[in-house]
């Protein structure tokens, strides 16, 4: 009994182990694809449209909204102390710092992540890929490097506009619905917000998810089972294990930023 | 097992005995446990990845499921490898593969998607693109499972054309035994991962083992039994009852 459960731990560990090495190597090779894109940056352009600009939608209905929602919460609380001036800079500070990035980031995942393993997964499972080698075209460079790039390049960018539409649905609800005053406003955000304590911090927190998503996505839908069920299983990882990444990897940049 | 230049070989046998598999050790994407595979001289599984891939550019390869890709035209399709490849201008491109697409017939459907094309047209759309870069071999994978009878008739009339035309070494895999004989200069019968028998289509039909005849005629028993092991049936319906 106890050495069957000792057997069944070595093999989930060895195969854990041996995805990570996997996921290792493959994210090497999507780097060495960069000479190709450079060589033929139509392959990015193409998958920035498809990974970032069919993304902007939802990062941006998104956005307003958390906006107005911070907006009315942070009004209600700010007011009781009389301090609703500092509602510009708590709306900012939120979304540019944390809000910003990681729900840009978890929703990533869900639009584009769980699309990019999918299209991997079923380009696998009709050997896309396997026809691409027989070609002799590497499909990690020609397939796999520019979609990661594309989502490399996306995410930091979509925060940003997270953090800009946040901002607006803030304004729109303190300054427009609930009259906080306008001037209080902007200069309590202008005067609270430090462009590398949070702009670059935040920045530098969009490109660590924005990595990790597209690697996680990508690596999901390569080493996938190539059938319908083992893409679906796939996809599903995709997103738990990025929102998982996202969250965690959260705590560790905030603790060694702000800490 | 040798493979000859200029012929069409087939290699038959059962469903899961490895045929696909020996396809993917000669093109080099699966490494033999042992053994050594050699093609036009090159010890495939000792070659590095460029050399690996250069080739390949000599190798076609037209897939089960044609393995097209699924957001270019037929015209982009077999229009890829040119590009990858090579440094032809458009313009010569565009003639190349009007040329490849005119000789399996699909000059016409250019334009249309994969997803608007039937499993056969498809099949011809990527035996187009395999031969695009003149390869010195083509490998086929199963190329008449799922066909209609016409579709398939198409397709035995092509591979042994172009093989002919354009001296080709053919190399297919395949269980349809009666297209299969029909076009084969040799073929390998295979069993379990090892091969069985070879020869001629004629001698395989008159001398063939038992295993053989069996696997020609679609015999339900022989030394393929029809049923799977297991214990004496009176003795497992006592059990239940």
């Amino acid at each position: 009994m106890i050495t069957r459960v000792l057997a069944q731990l070595g093999s989930v560990g060895v195969s854990a182990l041996s995805s990570i090495g996997r996921a290792h190597l493959l994210i090497l090779n999507m780097l060495a694809g960069l000479n190709d894109i450079i060589r033929r940056p139509r392959l990015l352009i193409d998958q920035l449209y498809s990974v970032g600009v069919l993304t902007i939608l939802i990062i941006a209905v998104a956005g307003l909204f958390v906006g107005m929602v911070l907006g009315l919460q942070g009004y209600y609380i700010l007011s009781r102390f009389g301090g609703e001036t500092a509602l510009g800079l708590m709306v900012a500070a939120s979304l540019v710092r944390e809000l910003g990035p990681v729900l840009t980031a978890l929703l990533f995942a869900g639009r584009a992540g769980s699309a990019l393993t999918a299209e991997i997964g079923l380009m696998k499972a009709t050997e896309q890929l396997s026809g691409l080698e027989m070609m002799a075209v590497d499909p990690k460079h020609r397939v796999l490097s520019p979609r990661f790039f594309a989502g490399l390049i996306s995410v930091p960018l979509l925060a940003a506009m997270f953090s800009c539409l946040g901002i607006f649905g803030g304004w729109l609800v303190g300054g427009g619905m609930l009259g906080v005053d306008q001037a209080a406003f902007w200069n309590g955000m202008q005067g609270g917000i430090d462009f590398s304590d949070d702009l670059v911090n935040g920045f530098i927190k969009s490109v660590v998810f924005g990595f990790v998503c597209t690697w996680i996505a990508i690596y999901q839908g390569y080493d996938c089972i190539p059938t319908s069920e083992g893409v679906s299983r796939a996809t599903t990882r995709t997103v738990v294990h990025s929102s998982l990444a996202v969250l965690g990897l959260d705590f560790v940049l905030t603790a060694l930023m702000f800490g | 097992m040798d493979i000859p230049r200029g012929k069409v070989t087939a290699i038959m046998g059962p469903s899961g005995t490895g045929k696909t598999t020996l396809l993917k050790l000669i093109g080099g994407q699966l490494q033999p446990d042992s053994g050594d595979i050699y093609v036009d001289g090159q010890h495939v599984n000792a070659l590095n990845n460029k050399a690996l891939y250069q080739l390949r550019m000599r190798m076609g390869m037209l897939f089960q499921s044609g393995a097209l890709l699924t957001d270019l035209t037929v015209f982009d399709n077999v229009a890829f490898p040119l590009r990858e490849h090579t440094k032809l201008s458009e313009s010569m491109i565009r003639k190349l593969v009007l040329l490849k697409l005119e000789a399996v017939g699909l000059r016409g459907a250019r334009d249309l998607m994969p997803s608007e094309l039937s499993g056969g047209m498809a099949r011809r759309v990527a035996l187009a693109r395999a031969i695009a870069l003149d390869p010195m071999m083509i490998m086929y994978d199963e190329p008449f499972t799922g066909q209609d009878p016409i579709s398939m008739g198409v397709l035995v009339q092509l591979i042994r054309k172009l093989n002919d035309a354009a001296r080709i070494s053919s190399l297919m895999v395949s269980h349809d035994v009666a297209e299969t004989m029909q076009i084969a200069d040799w073929v390998y019968v295979i069993s379990e991962g090892k091969v069985v028998e070879s020869g001629s289509p004629e001698q395989l039909r008159s001398q063939g083992g038992e295993w053989t005849q069996q696997f020609i005629k679609g015999l339900p028993d022989g030394p393929v039994p029809f049923h799977f092991p297991a214990d004496d049936l009176a003795n497992d319906l006592g059990a239940c009852l």
